[in-house]
Formats: C-alpha cells, structure tokens, sequence
C-alpha cells in the first residue's frame, strides 16, 4: 500500500512538471573541463536573466521557465548527447555554446524543426535563412567581428591601411580559420600583408609565434583564440613589448580571464565584442534584488558583471524576447519549438525596447528576417584598463563591410545547400 | 652573417629553453616509472593541483568553500592572509606529501604485483579524481600566480646580442630561471639516488622489487617517498608552467609536451628526461621555423612525435633508457 503510495505521488509529480513549467530552454554549458573558467560565468549570466524573468515577471507571457541545463565539457560528442537526451522535454530553442557541436547540431536540429541560436560563434554563413532555416547567428559573426577589427584599425590609421603588415595568430582549428577568408579580402581591398599564424591546441607554448612576430614587425595583431591560448597570447606579447593597443582578439579572446594573468602590463590589449561590458545597467539592481538577495543566483555568484556572464545574459534575453514575440505572433502563452522559430525569425530589438528591459545601449539595435538570420553585423571594440580591472567600449557599434562579406555569405551557404540538396527559400 | 642564420640561432636559443619546460615535466613520469614500473599517467593533473593548492594557500583561500557554503548556508572564502611565496610553497609540498600517503595507502598498496597495465589504469582513474577534487577545492577560475619569478625579456642578453649580430635576441627571463631551477633539480635528484641510504633503496626497488624486500627495503616507505619526490617536481612544474600562462585546467595538458620527451630519453633516465627534452624544444622549433611557413605552420605538436618516433625506431628503449633483455 505504502509502495503504491509513493508510486502514485511521484508519477503525479511528474506528471505536474510540465505544467509548472510550460517554456523550456536549454542551456548545453560548461562548468567543468579546460574551458570551465569561461563556461561558468556566461552559464551564470544564461540562467540568472531566467531566473529573474520567474522571480520579478512570473515567467514570461505568464508562462515559468524551465532552465535545462546540459554539461557539455566543451565537448562535441557530449553536446550531441545532451541534444538528443532534452530535445524531447520540449526545448524551444539550444544555445550550444560550441562551434563543433553547432555543426553537428545544423543539420539535427533543422531536421527536428528546433531552433538553434548560435550567437557569435558556429557556422557564418547560417545568416543565410533561406538555407539555414532553423540557425540563426544574430547579432554578429566572427566575418563581422575580422570586417570590424580591420574597420578599427582603418579609423585609428586615418582611413588607410596600405602598406601595412597585420598578423592572426589564430587557434588551428575551424573557429581559428573562421576570419581569414574575410581578412584576404579586406587585405585586397586595402592593400595590406596578412601574415597567418596559426598555434596548435590547446596553445601553452607559442614562442615560435611570437619570435615570428618579433622578426616580421607588423603593425597590428588580431586574435582569433580560446581557452589558455589567450592568456598565453597576451603574455608573450607582453614579454616581446608589442603595444598592447595595436593587439585585438575576437570576442572570445575578450574576458577577464585572458587579460588577468598577464597583470598591469595587459594594459590597453583590445577585443571585439556585440554587446556592452560591465554592470552599469538597471537590469543589475533588479538581479540584485530578486537573484542574488533571494539566494537563487546560478553557480557561486560570483561571476555578475563578468564578459561572459553578459554574454550569457545577453544571450537569455534574446532568448526570451524571441519566445515573446512567437506569443504575440501566434496567440499562445504555451508556444512550440516552431513557434519559437517563427519568433525569432521576427524578432526586432531596438533601443526603446533594451531600455524597457533595463538594458538600454547594452548591445546593438537590429532586426531578423527569413533572408538574414544574422542581424546588421554590428560590433564594437572594448579596451582593458588593468589598473581598474574592467573593460570599457571605446567606440559605438559599427557595421561590418556588407559589400565584402554578403558575396562570400552568399558562396558558403549555396554550397551548403547544394550539398544538402536545400532549395533555398522562406516557405 | 646572413638574417636567416642569426634568427636561426635565436630560434635555437629558444627551442633549448622550451627544451627545459617540458623536462621539467618529464622528470616526474621518470622518477616514479623508475621505481615502481608506473606509467603515471595523472603526472599532468598533479602539477595542476600542485599549482591550484600553492595560489589557495598563498591566497589564504577556503578550500571547499563552495561546499562549505552550499551545505551550511555560510559565505566563507578567505581566511584573509597573504602568505609569502617561499611559506605557500613549503606548505603546498606538505600537502603533495600527505597525497603521496594518501595514493600508496589508499591505491597503490593493494595493487602490489598487479600487471602494469592495471597500474597504469589505476593512475587514469587518479588523473579524472584529482582534477575534479581540485575543482572542488580551488574552484575553477583561472588564477594569477606570483612567486617572484621574473618574466619578460633580458634586456641584457637582448643588447649583448644587438651589439653583436645588429639584432637583439629574445630569451624570456622565465625560461632563464626553469633551466637554473632544472640544473638544480637534477642535481639533486642525482644526488640523492647515487649517494642517500633512500635514494639507494630507491634504486635497489627499481631493479628488483622482491630483491629489495628481502634484504629489508621497506617497498611502503620507498613509493610514499617516489610519489612525494614526483609531487615536488609537478609543483616545480607547476610552478614555472602556472607563471607563464596563469593556474588553470589547461596545465594538465602539459603532459602531453612531456611524452615524446620520455619517447625520446627514456622512461627511467633523469638525464634522459633533460636531454630529450632539449633536443625535441630544439627540433620542434626549428623545424616550425625552416619547413613551418612552407606547409602552413602549427607544426610542432606533431614534429615532437614524429622526431620521437624516429628515435624510437632505432632505440626502443629511448637514448638513455636501460636496455630490455627478456631471456626465456
């Protein structure tokens, strides 16, 4: 009787579950691992803003959320067993937070009609949303992120780069070649030398690197790096003397994790970045007030105000003002996965709207269509300021060169979809 | 003198010096493959937990503090000191001693006369345990690590040079004081197994475990002693590693630069150990400077066990490694 009991309680609970929580996200993280410094904070950012979201606004459209939260280890193979194991439990869109598992998720997911939001990082060329019907990479790409650097570097050499030397020091793996198509092009169109120089994972010894750099003398070196390639990077940079204001990495070369290591002399070292830094933002009180101070902040709270927590954060709220969007459109508080992707395929966020959500200039105005799964490429360029260890944007959000990157987006992802037999189109 | 020659030599310079780094880390596998036969395979993850426990301490860190607080509703991470690098060092060997116990007592005691195949997996099961204690215990977070060794470049050797060849050459300072430490290290791990009672009872269950027993070796005492020995040599590691790149999870990887060196020098010889790794940081970085930009670059995670296996091919045994007669 009393085993019956029991039986009888938990299959209710179970049963109960969904209904408690009718919106589901999927967060594939990683808290463990060789990249567990960074997978932390933007995994905190992720679940703090929905936690907020349940706490302040009693979820979203009246509807909870359900964080599931995957640990991938930053590992492919695990990331696609973390899809295939919640892909069931009703997930609307996956953040996969890995280049290699949004490859292998590309065509899973399309095929499953979940949305994958692959936000600064995967596949480019997924902008293309007539090819890549389910991807979707907005607001910015590693091509916008290189057409952006050298759009910097074009403003801070009054508008020409001819006879300039720029060298990537890149991690040799997909990622790390990401912008280099992008780099020719622009080295073409601006009469610069691109050295490459690639350094193998994970990047603890890159002497020969940087001898390389000390030998050649370029003016400027752009990194495409990750993990402890980054804080390597910077401190033979740092021991070779190279200006750290003529040294700017991706995005994810940008957190305080890389710059720290190399201390006081990481001063002035520059990354990319879609989104604002810091903690300067409404929105923070309201994390304060209704995560922290409720003790249901993610992980040991400690990360708040980090990059990547913001990242993270950034990430959630997208997340969020998509599935908002997919209500309004379709009438329904309970929506699915392909409702989910309708919405973010309409989402529009403007300044009006990040000042509603207490983030007002956090990150760019742009909108997504079925043709542009990317927003407007717009990118700004942070700077570290060691003494007060933070970093701080020293110009507006600009707009990548449409007119280098639209021909080359337009290649890969017909490419794509004559391999994948895709005929491309909004229907 | 041509430009290519002199930068050649500055590559060299610095291939000698890389050299020197991955030794370091070979000298750990050497040191307890020598006297118990154990491809320690968790070498790596024990320089990382060296490395994490020596900035905890120095830091007056909590370890476990997330747990403490997530189970008791507490906010306690520091115990609010600043130890001095010298004290966080002594203490950190400490606590790679009380580990050693803890490996023989717990592990490796009742693993005696087991195949080295179970040896060796036993090591792999430490590795993933040690690294996710670590975790719990320091957290995640990659940390800063000050002991007072210098870095950057010698602006001396960097004038000398430039008043010579009109081009200054780069050495960092760091790889400076790794080789000092190395030469140091090695001489007295020399010293130690040619002319202490222990480092010749070492020696003695080297070369015959049972033979070692009966004349009254005691084989607890000696791996307790061979674990410690190798836990300061990860935390050597660990240390001059943990400075150029910051203490975080990457630094287990350091193993992998110290395999083709014991490949290359041997599995039992300290000297072996140095002289291996010297020649593959020279080779790895001249052949990434001569062939490198031709096929492309990243050549020198490959070129170690390719000049390795070259090696192996003519001495299995590695350069120094003792010769494997099995008569039947």
């Amino acid at each position: 009787m009393k085993k019956t009991f029991i039986t009888a309680a938990v299959a209710g609970l179970l049963a109960a579950a969904p209904a408690m929580a009718e919106l589901t996200f999927t967060a594939l993280s990683y808290r463990t691992g060789p990249y567990a410094a960074n997978g932390i904070p933007f995994a905190d950012g992720y679940q703090d803003y929905f936690t907020l979201l349940n706490e302040r606004d009693g979820g979203i459209g009246g509807e909870k959320v359900n964080l599931l939260e995957c640990e991938t280890g930053y590992n492919t193979e695990k990331g696609v067993e973390c899809y295939e194991a919640t892909k069931g439990q009703g997930a609307l869109v996956y953040q996969p937070l890995s280049t290699g598992i949004t490859y292998q998720l590309i065509p899973k997911a399309t095929a499953d009609g979940i949305p994958v939001h692959s936000m600064g990082y995967g596949r480019t060329s997924a902008k293309n949303g007539e090819v890549f019907r389910n991807i979707f990479n907005y607001p910015a790409n590693y091509w916008d992120g290189a057409s952006v650097a050298i759009k910097h570097l074009l403003d801070v050499n009054d508008g020409s780069l001819e006879g300039k030397k720029i060298a990537l020091v890149y991690h040799n793996s997909a990622y790390g070649k990401e912008p280099i198509r992008t780099l020719e092009e622009a080295a073409k169109k601006h009469g610069f030398e691109l050295s490459l120089l690639p350094v193998d994972h994970p990047g603890q010894e890159q002497k020969s690197q940087w001898l390389q750099i000390r030998r050649e003398k370029p003016d400027f070196v752009l990194m495409w790096g990750w993990g402890v390639m980054n804080q390597v990077a910077i401190q033979e940079a740092v021991n070779i003397r190279f200006p750290m204001e003529n040294f700017i990495g991706i995005w994810w070369s940008g957190s305080e994790n890389d710059v720290l290591p190399a201390g006081d002399k990481a001063n002035g070292y520059k990354a990319l970045t879609f989104h604002n830094v810091g903690m300067d933002f409404p929105v923070f009180d309201d994390i304060q007030k209704h995560v922290v101070d409720s003790g249901k902040a993610a992980g040991a709270g400690d990360q708040i105000g980090t990059a990547l927590y913001n990242r993270g954060l950034y990430a959630a709220m997208l997340a969020a003002e998509a599935a908002k969007t997919a209500q309004e459109i379709h009438g329904v508080a309970a929506i699915t996965p392909a409702q989910m992707r309708d919405g973010m395929e309409n989402l529009v966020i403007d300044e009006p709207k990040m000042a509603s959500l207490g983030l007002p200039g956090f990150g760019p105005s742009f909108s997504v269509s079925c043709q542009n799964h990317g927003g407007d490429g717009m990118v700004a360029v942070s700077q570290w300021d060691a003494s007060a260890k933070s970093w701080g944007l020293i110009t507006e959000f600009a707009q990548s060169d449409q007119d280098i990157l639209n021909p080359l987006i337009d290649e890969d992802s017909a490419a794509f979809a004559a391999e994948n037999a895709i005929t491309p189109g909004c229907n | 003198m041509p430009e290519q020659f002199i930068f050649g030599i500055e590559v060299f310079l610095n291939g000698l010096m890389a050299g020197v780094l991955y030794a370091l880390v070979a000298l750990g596998f050497v040191l307890i493959y020598k006297a118990s036969g154990i491809f320690n395979y968790a070498q790596g993850v024990m320089a990382l937990f060296a490395a994490m426990t020596l900035v905890g301490i120095m830091d007056g860190q909590v370890p476990f503090s997330h747990l403490i607080n997530a189970i008791f509703g507490t906010d306690v991470h520091h115990f609010g000191w600043h130890l001095p690098g010298l004290v966080g060092i002594l203490l950190t060997m400490l606590v790679m001693i009380a580990l050693a116990l803890i490996v023989q007592k717990v592990i490796f005691k009742h693993l005696v006369g087991q195949e080295p195949i179970i040896l060796f997996m036993a090591t792999i099961g430490l590795a993933y345990f040690m690294e996710g204690l670590g975790d719990l215990m320091w957290g995640a977070d990659i940390k800063k690590l000050n002991v007072g060794l210098p870095q950057g470049i010698n602006i001396w050797i960097d004038e000398t040079t430039y008043n010579i060849f009109d081009y200054g050459f780069f050495i960092d300072n760091l790889d400076i004081v790794a080789t000092i430490i190395a030469v140091i290290l090695v001489a007295v791990l020399v010293a130690f197994s040619q002319y202490t009672k222990q480092g010749r009872a070492m020696r003695a269950v080297a070369d015959d475990h049972q033979a070692a027993l009966s004349v009254g070796v005691s084989l607890n005492f000696i791996w307790i002693m061979v674990w410690s020995v190798a836990g300061f040599v990860a935390l050597v590691a660990g240390v001059v590693w943990g400075t150029k790149s910051g203490v975080q999870f990457s630094l287990s990887l350091i193993a992998l630069k110290a395999l083709p060196v014991l490949m290359l020098g041997g599995f039992t010889s300290i000297p072996g150990a140095i002289v291996g790794g010297l020649i593959i940081g020279v080779g790895e970085k001249l052949f990434e400077f001569a062939i490198g930009p031709l096929i492309g670059g990243a050549t020198e995670n490959w070129f170690a066990y390719v000049l390795a296996l070259i090696f192996l091919v003519f001495r299995p045994q590695g350069l120094f490694g003792e010769k494997i007669i099995e008569r039947v």
